[in-house]
């Protein structure tokens, strides 16, 4: 059995369905995680305040995330997401308090995070395969191509960004983000403008991967479902505070029934949204 | 009793229909070149014909097909060409230093927007002023001949160019150049990488333009500062009443306006093969 199918598919290994504080890691989460490769990075926010003039956008924050955890913030537009994700990828600096990864404080942009966006981003004028291996790091035509093989898409290494479907384009963009074996991967509503069919497909895909490959993921979704689909945790960030920080138990196979927990789960995040 | 079957020869009705594919292949290439051809056609036609039925007194415009074979007995004289080289070199001269010179200044500009803030006053004065009028302090400068006539084209052309440069930077997507820094690569990766071949399209606009404003100020400066080129055979024809000899002329500069333009777009499709074409 697969490292990715042990994950997800084995209700005897992942215990009960359950709920409980994500402060506190779970035995049914401890066994979901301890088979598998763990090459995350652990992230630790400590009293993170970030202010854009007299606004507050994130005030006092505090969360630790273990390495390999895939955590989901949900909340509403305006409330510090995207900041937060900036902050840890090193791509802003906070107003005050700070953020580590591995222990070291972030004080630059991260090199062991990638970010994907609501947007591909791909560079118009490569072709997918230079997309990909845009770092141009040692050999970065081979890693490029077993990034693509790896999302399923060595066969369009040669064209033209335009001719991919929106979901292909996010495929790439996630066979980019893999290039330089990141531990950290930074998800900014990456399947915000996809199909249901297409992001359905996209959630297996990151989930394989991520369950292969062991990095600490971080996705941004204003979808509750799609938060409880995928993460270990489910934090919802309002008024710049997290507002709720929820293990979501659940083997991830059994997730997509309609079971009256998972109807709870939902009901509680979103009524902190 | 034994049925023969021939291989040599196709069945009538397979026949028929290689005969329609190819009749449609040859009806697909031929339609647009008659498309494209049959305004110029019916242009040309005229011209020929409305000297010879006396629409049009044929002193001042003979017909086509007379200038075809002055110019031909001209260039085969040996007198057209050295006066075709001489245009070119002075428009290709203040085009490339036109190219070499606003390139490089509208990427500054573009990206250094302290630099813009200074500059652009400036440029956008030095844009309007008028080269025709600026054509006397040019002789002053640099007397009557090449360094004329490369100079004031040089004047009209580096304009479209400078502000095509500038307009490509400052159009970049800002999501990508995001997405660029989040990555951690340096500026002058990201210059490289995302913002010129942004501008890319841009900047061969400008080139396109100042390509047509070049051969437009080369016969203006020909015609006024030049004792060589197609500018002065031109004018030179005017005075000698040799009308023959000035269509010759303005034929061949329209010829040399297109295929510049050609070359350009064949540039441009070359380097932005990229682009999805929204037509197809």
């Amino acid at each position: 059995m697969s490292e990715a199918a042990r994950l997800f598919g084995n209700p005897r290994v992942l215990g009960r369905v359950a709920a409980s504080d994500g402060r506190n890691t779970t035995a049914a989460g401890r066994l979901e995680t301890s088979g598998r490769r763990l090459d995350g990075a652990a992230i630790e926010l400590s009293e993170l305040t970030k202010t854009f003039g007299h606004r507050v956008v994130l005030s006092a924050v505090n969360l630790k995330v273990e390495p390999g955890q895939f955590i989901a913030i949900v909340g509403r537009s305006g409330g510090g997401k995207t900041t937060l994700l900036r902050l840890i990828a090193g791509l802003d600096r906070p107003t005050s308090g700070a953020v580590s990864i591995d222990g070291c404080a972030v004080a630059d942009v991260q090199k062991a995070a990638r970010i994907m966006f609501q947007d591909a981003r791909l560079l118009p004028w490569q072709r997918v395969i230079a997309n990909v291996g845009i770092a141009r790091g040692d050999d970065w035509r081979a890693q490029a191509m077993q990034a693509l093989q790896a999302v399923g898409l060595a066969d369009r290494a040669q064209d033209w960004p335009y001719v991919l479907s929106g979901g292909q384009r996010q495929r790439v963009a996630l066979a980019r983000a893999l290039v330089p074996k990141p531990k950290i991967l930074l998800l900014d509503e990456p399947f915000g403008a996809l199909d249901a069919l297409t992001r359905a497909d996209m959630h297996r895909l990151l989930l394989t991967l991520w369950a292969e490959r062991g990095f600490t993921s971080i996705l941004i979704t204003h979808d509750v479902a799609e938060a409880i689909a995928l993460a270990d945790r489910v934090l919802v960030l309002r008024d710049g505070r997290i507002a709720l920080d929820l293990a979501i138990d659940t083997p991830r196979s059994e997730r997509e029934g309609a079971s009256s927990l998972l109807a709870e789960l939902k009901r509680r995040v979103v009524a902190e949204v | 009793m034994s049925i023969q079957v021939s291989h040599e020869a196709a069945p009538p009705d397979v026949r028929e229909r290689d005969w329609r594919v190819g009749a449609k292949a040859f009806a697909l290439w031929v339609e647009p070149v008659a498309r494209n051809s049959a305004a110029i056609l019916v242009f040309l036609l005229l011209w020929e014909l409305a000297p010879r039925f006396g629409l049009i007194n044929r002193t001042f415009l003979p017909p086509f097909s007379e200038v075809v074979t002055r110019g031909v007995e001209y260039a085969w004289a040996g007198k057209l060409w050295p006066q075709v080289f001489v245009s070119i070199e002075r428009a290709a001269g203040g085009f490339a230093l036109g190219v070499i010179t606003a390139v490089p200044l509208g990427l500054l500009v573009g990206w250094y927007k302290p630099l813009e803030a200074y500059l652009n006053p400036l440029l956008q004065l030095l844009r309007q002023t008028n080269p025709v009028s600026l054509f006397p302090a040019f002789i002053l400068f640099f007397g009557i001949g090449y360094a004329t006539n490369v100079a004031i084209i040089y004047w009209v052309v580096v304009w479209p160019i400078l502000l095509g440069t500038v307009t490509g930077v400052r159009q970049a997507d800002p999501a990508l150049v995001k997405y660029a820094r989040s990555i951690g690569l340096p500026d002058w990766r990201i210059f490289v990488k995302v913002v010129l071949p942004s501008a890319l399209p841009s900047i061969i606009t400008g080139a396109r333009l100042g390509a047509t404003y070049s051969f437009l100020m080369l016969v203006v400066s020909e015609m006024v500062g030049a004792s060589s080129g197609l500018g002065y055979l031109i004018v030179n024809a005017q005075y000698l009443l040799s009308v023959h000899l000035l269509y010759v002329g303005v034929i061949v500069l329209a010829l040399l306006g297109i295929a510049s333009n050609w070359g350009l777009v064949a540039l441009e499709r070359r380097l932005t093969a990229w682009k999805q074409d929204i037509r197809s």
